[in-house]
């Protein structure tokens, strides 16, 4: 018993530092704490609550399955659509950009710039980037892919980066030793590395995407999100529960096989 | 990928052993692919020319980004702040609320079947619907400003550290919850004292990660009147003022890079 008491009173006293961590979250929880106020909920607000739950629960379920391109599975299927191709343009651009950003590759400058320039990619958000191709080439779908091509790079990139610092050299400089020309180092000796994790990737950033791209119609770009805005301006409840169980069904559809997909890949 | 149906290829060696070699699926894969990506093209109506013609006018806009307004910087502060107090306010009482959530779905801390997959369940669906959606929903329920951001937020932030917290709960260390339930400990005193101190530095950087997370996501929930800065970022856009749009961004930008320095400087120390 001796032993242990004596261990535990050996044990380093942070109350110092713990007191300082509370004192400064709770300082932190204080100030924002401003931003929950109830006085501008809407005297409707809890009929207005009690309508969107009731129109989840009850959805039009002729919109849910009408085949028409008003229907909920032309959209999703629109929707799907801008997430794919997005993620292929995204994921074909975001190649020469994490190889210049990995610093066992380039020096270190030139690795130092994109990487910051990725990270201004990475901030701005999908919103902005849709209005901007909204005015380019005009509303629809089209727009939406060119912004999630956008979105997609800074994510890809950063990812792609960290599966091309780990490549194992020693495969090349064996494959030189042995007289190799510099296309087969990289068809046999690079190019297997990075496939696999690469297409691993790319479906994680297909999974998000596609989240992103149901909110994108927002700002006129296409896909599920423009009759998700329309029909909740309008308080049409029902049609807003048809097409929220669409998207919900087809986002965790898609999780599921992604996610079986990337293990199969992973594990080879 | 392993697909049965395609033919192996036998080779005889010399020896007269017989090698199995399986074909390769990468060609069926790149078909797909192929296919996949005509009939993505079709539906969202690609244009390689519009791009090429009118791509001018997306440098345009940036050029015009580039020359940000700074007097602009006075009207900012204000809905800054509040696009970080969302996020914070989201972030910390969303995480404190994923713990009992996470609990109650942890299978081999909760023997009940239904409890644990319901939560799991409910968590699930939080995560999938779209926060912007919650924020549009929130503002007709509680009015125009912070508090249909904040609702957002918390939501989005119970389902994302909740989850992760459930899978930490599930593959910790369980034998010292078993020796103090031996002892006769409830479940709660047990999992206090057993598997909290295991999760708890986990826990608290995925919650610094998702508030890292969560301050992007409130830039843009003003979009649909939930508060903070995309209020004005809707708006000056609608005025097609890029100037000051290019003000806004780059104080994001630099928020977003002040706060996930700070914060990745502690998740490195917890870790």
């Amino acid at each position: 018993m001796h032993t242990i008491e004596h261990q535990l009173s050996q044990e380093p006293t942070r109350r110092l530092s713990n007191l300082a961590t509370s004192i400064i979250i709770i300082a932190l929880l204080l100030w924002s704490v401003t931003a929950f106020n109830l006085s501008n909920l809407s005297e409707n607000g809890l009929t207005i609550a009690k309508n969107i739950f009731k129109g989840i629960f009850n959805p039009d379920l002729s919109l849910l399955f009408s085949i028409t391109k008003q229907g909920v599975p032309y959209l999703l299927v629109e929707t799907m659509a801008i997430a794919f191709l997005g993620t292929i343009v995204g994921a074909i651009l975001a190649i020469p950009l994490a190889f210049l950003s990995a610093s066992t590759i380039v020096p270190k400058p030139i690795a130092f710039i994109v990487r910051l320039f990725l990270i201004v990619v990475r901030t701005i958000p999908a919103i902005v980037y849709g209005l901007m191709f909204v005015r380019v080439v005009g509303l629809g779908p089209f727009a939406g892919v060119l912004t999630m091509s956008l979105t997609s790079i800074g994510m890809l990139s950063k990812l792609y980066v960290d599966v091309i610092e780990d490549l194992d050299t020693s495969i090349l400089e064996s494959m030189e030793s042995i007289g190799c020309t510099t296309f087969e180092k990289i068809r046999y000796g690079i190019f297997p590395q990075l496939s696999a994790l690469f297409i691993s990737i790319m479906i994680y950033r297909f999974d998000m995407n596609l989240r992103d791209a149901a909110i994108l119609g927002l700002v006129g770009a296409g896909g599920i999100g423009a009759p998700l805005i329309f029909a909740m301006n309008a308080y049409k409840w029902s049609e807003v529960g048809a097409i929220l169980i669409g998207l919900i069904v087809l986002i965790l559809l898609v999780e599921f096989i992604s996610n079986k997909i990337r293990t199969q890949i992973v594990r080879g | 990928m392993n697909f049965n149906v395609l033919a192996k290829r036998h080779i005889t060696l010399q020896n007269g052993k017989v090698v199995v070699m399986k074909r390769s699926t990468t060609p069926l894969i790149i078909l797909i692919g192929l296919i996949l990506i005509y009939f993505s093209v079709q539906i969202t109506g690609f244009n390689m020319e519009a791009i090429i013609k009118r791509i001018d006018q997306f440098f345009v806009i940036l050029k015009e980004m580039m020359q940000p307004n700074f007097s602009y910087t006075t009207k900012l502060w204000q809905p800054l702040f509040d696009t970080i107090k969302m996020s914070l306010l989201g972030s910390i009482l969303g995480a404190i609320v994923a713990v009992p959530i996470a609990f109650c779905a942890s299978s081999n801390i909760i023997k009940n079947r239904f409890i644990v997959i319901s939560s799991k369940f409910f968590l699930s669906l939080l995560r999938t619907l779209p926060t912007l959606i919650v924020a549009l929903m929130a503002t007709f329920i509680f009015g125009l400003g912070t508090m249909a951001g904040f609702i957002a937020i918390f939501l989005f932030t119970i389902a994302y550290v909740g989850k992760l917290l459930y899978e930490q709960i599930e593959n910790a260390d369980m034998k010292a919850y078993e020796a103090m339930h031996s002892m006769g400990l409830t479940t709660v005193q047990s999992f206090r004292y057993a598997i909290l101190p295991q999760v708890l530095p986990n826990y608290l950087s995925t919650t610094l990660f998702c508030f890292e997370g969560n301050v992007r996501y409130a830039s843009i929930l003003g979009y649909v009147g939930a508060g903070g800065i995309g209020l004005l970022l809707n708006e000056n856009l609608g005025w097609r003022n890029y100037a000051n749009v290019g003000m806004i961004l780059v104080m994001l930008i630099v928020t977003v890079f002040i706060i996930e320095t700070i914060s990745e400087h502690f998740r490195k120390k917890l870790m």
